[in-house]
């Protein structure tokens, strides 16, 4: 009897073991192919951001469709189909959701690999990564929010501006997809009546490989790879021959000049500050009365990027920076300061399963995309949704992290002109239930990218405005019951962000897209 | 049986440290080579402490100042029946708290995961001038509350619910005797407050695959009725999973990987039959992704004997 009773219970262990599906549902494996509801053949007349106009850079006119080299094309798209191997046409599944949007899935992998702070030296000083030696450790670059932000504004405006040209030229020379042109040919893609010289696809992989060059050179190798499938999967798929490929990328190469151009002065690269500075900012606040932030790590780490408020915008000036600028934190000496002090100690001796759900969500912290990205993932998911063509998915992009990037250049210039203290600084008995960034508090970062990210998406997705405000509330009260912020520090996050949106509505109204 | 119940619990601590007891509940329970007796239930409450400020990101040993000195107190309660003397049922349920004295990361505090045991003993012969028995163990764990897998290492466990299958054979001659025994953990998945995370690559769900684990010990001491005394070494690893990146916080599908040496005593008290205390301690000798913790166990014991009119039995002492 036991021996039976045992036996069934073995069994039925083995049984639920092989029953276990520990496969992961990736919800953007699933997304499915790009089939836009409007092709936008006239974006080549929208407002590019760098470009003079869609014609700075020239593309020769293609080769006949009657020459044997058109031919030769024709038939590499045939060899190709006469053979795909399943790992080619999971290729064609990858890539057919988007070039943008899988470029942009590539660069938030890239950012979250790389946002980790370094270790520090047997002196007790932290070593900084070197984009002239990005291999030597810590490996360049440390992709924290600030970085991402700019790094994410800089691909989509830049692909942007490359499919404003590249679709400029297809209206120009109007020449059918292969798959159109020789019956020959499977559409492995959804067909569609856009021109395909250049490849729009091309385009996007030859823009988007030159601003990563700069912004992630130690990570080439995968690059590479990404934007040789992205290439090859555009003549497997029957959409575009080697030639309109090659002018693709040629293009894309060409605009991303004005934007490598522009970041290697957009003064980012000094953005880190000196340890005279570093001394230079506690003092200023302390000759004011005011307790300055200290860092809180061991040991002590400098303040993160310091000088990224003086990064150059892309929506407005130095005029307009000021003036949304965030009016000065409570005093640390004054009785708000001492409420608000009191309520974040509230929050962290009363943490709940949903505060805890709240702050764990939206933390993106160390080793992920950053808020920033976390905003291209919400946006990319919506987009999907809506059936963009790839040079609209590319404004939308770039209206939405050109917002977050200057975001975060409003949010850095608040924290070092006030360089206030944070919560568990003034009072040590403060823990917190995300980890503490090292650098001052005011105002929230994740409130700034937060109020700018939902009042452009607000604008391009008018039905899920309330939605996309509902998750910039929640990510930004998620600092406080994180008990790593004041309220003050949110709200007005909110607020500065909210601002820096609007300057993006302002452009998206008058860009030509709407 | 009071000596492989706490077992379980430690072994939970021991990972838990870092990583905490994410690694397992079920991971231990009854190693030993010990069954109740028919009607016999023995039920006791435990505490531990274990601790640790050195650990391993990958297989680089180092220490963190913004964590300090990290912490898991743990109070079990448990208990084993004897359906037979062949077949015995167990369970444990563990409360946790941890803490850092380093940092400001918070500790985390709640009860952790039920575990289930069933026990079965289909060999027990003499050979040789001893005996050998045989033991085949299965059991399952799985979280009572909804405790937070994603704040290591500060998280009281890693939430995934465990099915383990555990072979035992132990070999006694006189009072002496040598346990081996191996397990085999499936962990199912968990899931986590994100809707994206990075491993070694970024993973678009909020579901973590969660390597399946084995553990292995060997234990060697005496053994009467009055006292039970052993050298144990234990060794716990991860099949699979990935290391911590430098200065990376860990994660909990991380490969974590353990092997600790300790000693473990239980006294059965004279005046009072049934009534055993125990003890034991043990250390972490080398690991990978978890913390180098020290162990401190103490617990009180008690057999209530359902069959009336009979004493309480300890141990079964076996055929010696």
């Amino acid at each position: 009897m036991k021996k039976i009773f045992f036996s069934i219970l073995l069994f039925s262990f083995f049984i639920t073991i092989q029953s276990c599906n520990k496969n992961l549902d990736e919800y953007n494996a699933s997304f499915p192919a790009l089939n836009p509801v409007k092709n936008d053949l006239s974006a080549g007349t929208w407002k590019p951001i760098l470009l003079i106009a869609a014609d700075e850079f020239a593309v020769a006119a293609p080769i006949l469709t009657t020459s044997p080299a058109y031919a030769t094309e024709i038939n590499e798209i045939k060899g190709w189909q006469e053979n795909l191997t399943e790992n080619q046409r999971q290729i064609i599944k990858y890539w057919s959701a988007g070039s943008v949007l899988r470029w942009n899935e590539i660069l938030r992998e890239l950012v979250a690999k790389h946002n980790i702070p370094s270790y520090q030296n047997a002196d007790g000083t932290y070593p900084s990564p070197s984009a002239a030696n990005p291999f030597a450790y810590p490996v360049f670059p440390f992709s924290n929010p600030p970085y991402a932000a700019r790094a994410y504004a800089y691909v989509s405006a830049a692909q942007y501006d490359a499919l404003v040209a590249a679709y400029h030229y297809k209206k120009l020379y109007s020449r059918v997809a292969p798959y159109t042109f020789d019956a020959g040919i499977n559409a492995l893609v959804p067909k569609t009546d856009l021109p395909s010289y250049p490849s729009e696809d091309a385009t996007v992989t030859g823009v988007t490989v030159e601003l990563l060059k700069l912004l992630f050179p130690a990570d080439l190798n995968f690059i590479q790879q990404k934007a040789d499938e992205n290439k090859l999967y555009r003549i497997m798929a029957g959409a575009n021959v080697r030639s309109e490929i090659e002018a693709g990328e040629t293009l894309g190469r060409a605009v991303a000049q004005k934007f490598t151009g522009r970041a290697r002065t957009d003064k980012a690269g000094a953005a880190i500050g000196t340890s005279v500075l570093w001394a230079q900012l506690e003092a200023q606040t302390a000759a004011t009365g005011e307790t300055p932030w200290i860092s809180q790590e061991l040991p002590k780490r400098p303040p993160m990027l310091p000088l990224f408020g003086k990064v150059k915008t892309f929506l407005f000036d130095s005029a307009g920076l000021v003036s949304i600028r965030p009016p000065a934190p409570p005093s640390t000496k004054s009785t708000l300061f001492k409420t608000e002090l009191d309520e974040v100690m509230y929050y962290s001796t009363h943490s709940t399963t949903e505060r805890m759900r709240i702050v764990q969500f939206w933390a993106d912290g160390i080793n992920t995309a950053t808020p920033p990205g976390h905003w291209n993932e919400i946006a990319a998911k919506e987009f999907v949704k809506n059936n963009y063509s790839e040079v609209r998915w590319a404004r939308n992009m770039a209206l939405l992290n050109m917002s977050m990037m200057d975001a975060a250049i409003c949010c850095w210039d608040a924290k070092y002109l006030y360089f206030n203290p944070r919560p568990s600084q003034i009072n040590p008995e403060i823990k917190t239930f995300t980890g503490l960034p090292n650098f001052p508090s005011y105002i929230s970062g994740h409130s700034t990218f937060s109020g700018a990210a939902a009042t452009i998406l607000g604008y391009i997705l008018p039905a899920n405005a309330t939605m996309f405000n509902a998750m910039a509330n929640e990510a930004s009260v998620s600092r406080l019951y994180g008990a790593i912020h004041y309220r003050s520090d949110i709200e007005q996050g909110l607020i500065c962000g909210q601002s820096v949106g609007a300057f993006a509505v302002a452009r998206a109204k008058t860009d030509g897209a709407d | 049986m009071l000596i492989s119940i706490k077992y379980n619990i430690k072994w939970k601590l021991l990972l838990s440290i870092f990583i905490i007891t994410a690694v397992q509940s079920q991971a231990q329970t009854d190693a030993d080579a010990i069954m109740m007796t028919k009607n016999n239930f023995c039920t006791g409450v435990m505490y531990s402490y274990s601790s640790w400020k050195n650990y391993w990101e990958g297989t680089n040993k180092r220490d963190n100042a913004n964590l300090g000195t990290v912490s898991a107190k743990t109070f079990g309660v448990m208990g084993n029946y004897g359906i037979s003397g062949k077949l015995n049922l167990l369970f444990g349920i563990p409360y946790v708290q941890t803490k850092a004295t380093g940092g400001q990361l918070h500790g985390m505090k709640d009860v952790q995961d039920l575990s289930l045991w069933i026990k079965y003993l289909p060999i027990e012969k003499d050979l040789g001038p001893g005996v050998i028995s045989v033991y085949t163990i299965a059991g399952v764990s799985t979280s009572l509350s909804a405790y937070n897998p994603d704040f290591l290492p500060l998280s009281i466990g890693l939430h995934s619910t465990n099915l383990s299958l555990r072979a035992i054979v132990d070999y006694q001659v006189d009072n002496w005797f040598a346990t081996v025994a191996a397990t085999y953990v499936a962990r199912s998945n968990i899931k986590i407050n994100r809707d994206a995370y990075y491993t070694t690559e970024l993973h678009y769900t909020n579901k973590v695959k969660m390597p399946d684990a084995a553990q292995y010990n060997l234990r060697v001491g005496y053994r009467s009725e009055r006292l039970i005394a052993e050298g144990l070494l234990s060794n716990w690893t991860t099949l699979g999973g990935y290391d911590i990146t430098k200065n990376n916080m860990p994660f909990p599908s991380n490969r974590m990987n353990m092997t600790s040496a300790g000693i473990n005593v239980k006294y059965n008290i004279k005046k009072v039959a049934g009534l055993s205390l125990i003890g034991g301690s043990n250390f972490t000798i080398a690991g990978r992704n978890v913390g180098q913790a020290t162990v401190y166990t103490t617990g009180i014991f008690y057999i209530i004997n359902f069959t009336k009119n009979k004493k309480p039995v300890a141990t079964d002492t076996k055929k010696n």
